[in-house]
């Protein structure tokens, strides 16, 4: 049966992380804006639906673990932790501050933060490593990394592909934010990944495709990785790069650039029009 | 006769002996693990240990993960690849969040069992001494190595632990007290002091000897802790002879020596001399050659502290 409510709520959810997401991009005049955007379902699905964890307890060890590998994401990560409680709202405002929690990229001293990352390539690696940890210590969890689809040219991305098939971790899910454009541009043009499912089944993962802007999609992809024993899973969420602000959408431009005072009130409204629409 | 004891062999027993003591210890291989001995720790505790094919950089990453859930994780690899290779893994994952990994760097130095310049660690000191949080110790014999394992199990933060190949000198008896950051006085002397890291202590005592024989009297200080350097014990050894020679194998630049121009420099200028490679590669060839050439000897630790000694008389003449 589908929950209605609750998928109205990951949707509305989704839409004030981007808004949030907007507002602390303008007020530091620096950070990525399209990568962020494209991931707000993907946060929101993690953070509202399919993760164990406990804001008021963050370090509980029995919580399942999340990565954002592809971290210059790090303002809709701190949206959706703002959100759920990890630390309250107005903390978004010190966002790349001297002295903040809120890095440019994310760092483990923050409240919720799992792991530092900011360098691409590297968190499916230390998402395994922390799978393997949880089945050691006989601990029932996951883990989530989020990858982007660009972050996919990096050769540790595979290492760590292929080491989590070797161990079966079916306790580590990956999703790849598959948003199609990286810095430069098109990522088929800049160094082609497609395809990318193949790839992935070629190294003995589980795979489930889903509309990355279908939270719901997200969560349920979530649940059936659950029950892919003894093989790590992948959602490979197709997903629009600034997605939700018409002019962001779709281009690299507004991979890294800043958001002046004019273009936030109008993505804002955008995205409160899309609101009320819904 | 000396005794000799290879620092991979005491290594591999200290990684069972800790993992008996110690049940978050597992440890991450690249496929290197029957060279470094670090086998013995996989066959004791075979679900603690995992392989993951030669792939230093997810070795690595995989190594924060497991450090991230409450285990210390020891890597391993040659010092080269496992440092080198996966710098930025180990800056971003390991340094930068301050996580308890312990980074084995197997056959550092020249000795790598004729590999050559590949496959030799000239750098790593270097490398792992300029990242913020890190912690490099080279022990200089086997049971340093032990004592190191122990120690650097016990830390809390990332540490580089570098090792080499091949059996060398025991200098050390089990009764002395290691601790990470404390230099290790070996021999009190008055004329020349010589501080030394890794295997470097146990051909400076054989210089020492050489120079005993010629009326030069050696303060030989050793420094398993390159980071973080033991500066009091540094400028207390330089200020007992007033010269110093450092002795590595390393390049001269970055390491020990670079280490202790620092802290001279600013707190007690002293006429210096490096030994170490001299910002060149190595070649692949028998130990003994290598040593010679690239002048890493006893003879060449001997040669840099008479020179200084001779420069001093020199100086002193009216």
């Amino acid at each position: 049966m589908v929950d209605l409510d609750r998928n109205e709520r990951l949707a509305e959810v989704s839409n004030e992380l981007r808004g949030m997401v907007v507002e602390t991009l303008c007020r530091a005049q620096a950070g990525h804006p399209g990568g962020s955007l494209s991931a707000a379902e993907i946060l929101a699905a993690l953070f509202f639906s399919v993760m164990r964890i406990d804001p008021q307890d963050p370090d509980w060890e029995g919580r399942d673990r999340f990565i954002l590998s592809k971290g210059h994401a790090a303002p809709v990560y701190y949206a959706a932790l703002a959100r759920r409680g990890y630390f309250p709202a107005e903390m978004l405002q010190t966002y790349d501050e001297l002295d903040s929690l809120l890095q440019a990229h994310p760092d483990m001293h923050c409240p919720g933060v799992d792991m530092s990352s900011g360098s691409l390539g590297q968190g499916l690696s230390v998402g395994l490593g922390m799978a393997l940890g949880m089945r050691l210590k006989a601990i029932d969890a996951r883990v989530f990394v989020v990858l982007g689809d660009g972050e996919l040219q990096e050769g540790q991305v595979w290492e760590a592909a292929m080491a989590a098939a070797k161990f079966g971790t079916d306790n580590l899910v990956a999703i790849v934010d598959d948003n199609r454009i990286q810095l430069m541009g098109d990522t088929q043009a800049i160094m082609p990944i497609d395809p990318i499912a193949e790839k992935w089944r070629a190294f003995n993962w589980n795979v489930f495709e889903v509309d990355g802007h279908d939270a719901p999609a997200i969560v349920a992809a979530c649940a059936a990785a659950e029950r892919a024993e003894g093989r790590p899973t992948v959602i490979l969420a197709h997903t629009i790069k600034g997605k939700g602000v018409s002019f962001m959408e779709d281009t690299h431009e507004w991979h890294c650039a800043p958001v002046t005072e004019d273009l936030k009130e109008k993505a804002l409204t955008e995205l409160s029009v899309r609101e009320v629409r819904r | 006769m000396t005794e000799m004891i290879a620092m991979r062999d005491a290594y591999g027993q200290a990684l069972v002996d800790l993992g008996e003591q110690n049940e978050r210890v597992v440890a991450v291989d690249a496929d290197l693990a029957s060279s470094s001995k670090m086998n013995m720790f996989a066959e004791a505790f075979p679900e603690r240990f995992f392989q993951m094919g030669i792939a230093e950089q997810n070795m690595t990453g995989v190594a924060a993960g497991l450090a991230a859930m409450g285990f210390v994780a020891f890597t391993n690899s040659f010092a080269c690849f496992a440092t080198l290779r996966t710098t930025d893994q180990i800056r971003v994952s390991i340094a930068q969040p301050s996580l308890p990994v312990v980074i084995g760097g197997a056959y550092s130095g020249l000795l790598g069992g004729k590999t050559g310049k590949t496959h030799q660690a000239i750098e790593d000191i270097a490398v792992m001494r300029a990242l913020p949080h890190m912690t490099v110790v080279a022990p200089g014999d086997g049971v340093e190595v032990r004592k190191a394992v122990f120690a650097v199990a016990d830390y809390g933060g990332p540490v580089y632990l570098r090792m080499t190949r091949d059996p060398s000198p025991v200098v050390f008896d089990e009764s002395y007290d290691f601790k990470i950051g404390r230099a290790v006085l070996v021999r009190e002397g008055s004329d020349v002091t010589v501080i030394t890291t890794g295997l470097m202590v146990g051909r400076a005592v054989e210089a020492a000897g050489l120079l005993a024989a010629e009326g030069i009297s050696v303060h030989l200080l050793h420094v398993h802790t390159v980071k973080p350097l033991d500066e009091p014990a540094v400028v207390a050894a330089a200020e007992k002879t007033g010269l110093v020679v450092t002795a590595e194998e390393h390049n001269i630049i970055g390491g020990l020596g670079g280490a202790v121009a620092e802290v001279l420099g600013e707190q007690r200028p002293t006429p210096m001399r490096r030994v170490g490679v001299a910002d060149v590669y190595g070649e692949s060839a028998p130990n003994d050659d290598l040593l010679q050439k690239y002048g890493l000897t006893a003879g060449h630790i001997a040669e840099a502290a008479r020179s200084l000694v001779e420069r001093r008389a020199a100086h002193a003449q009216p």
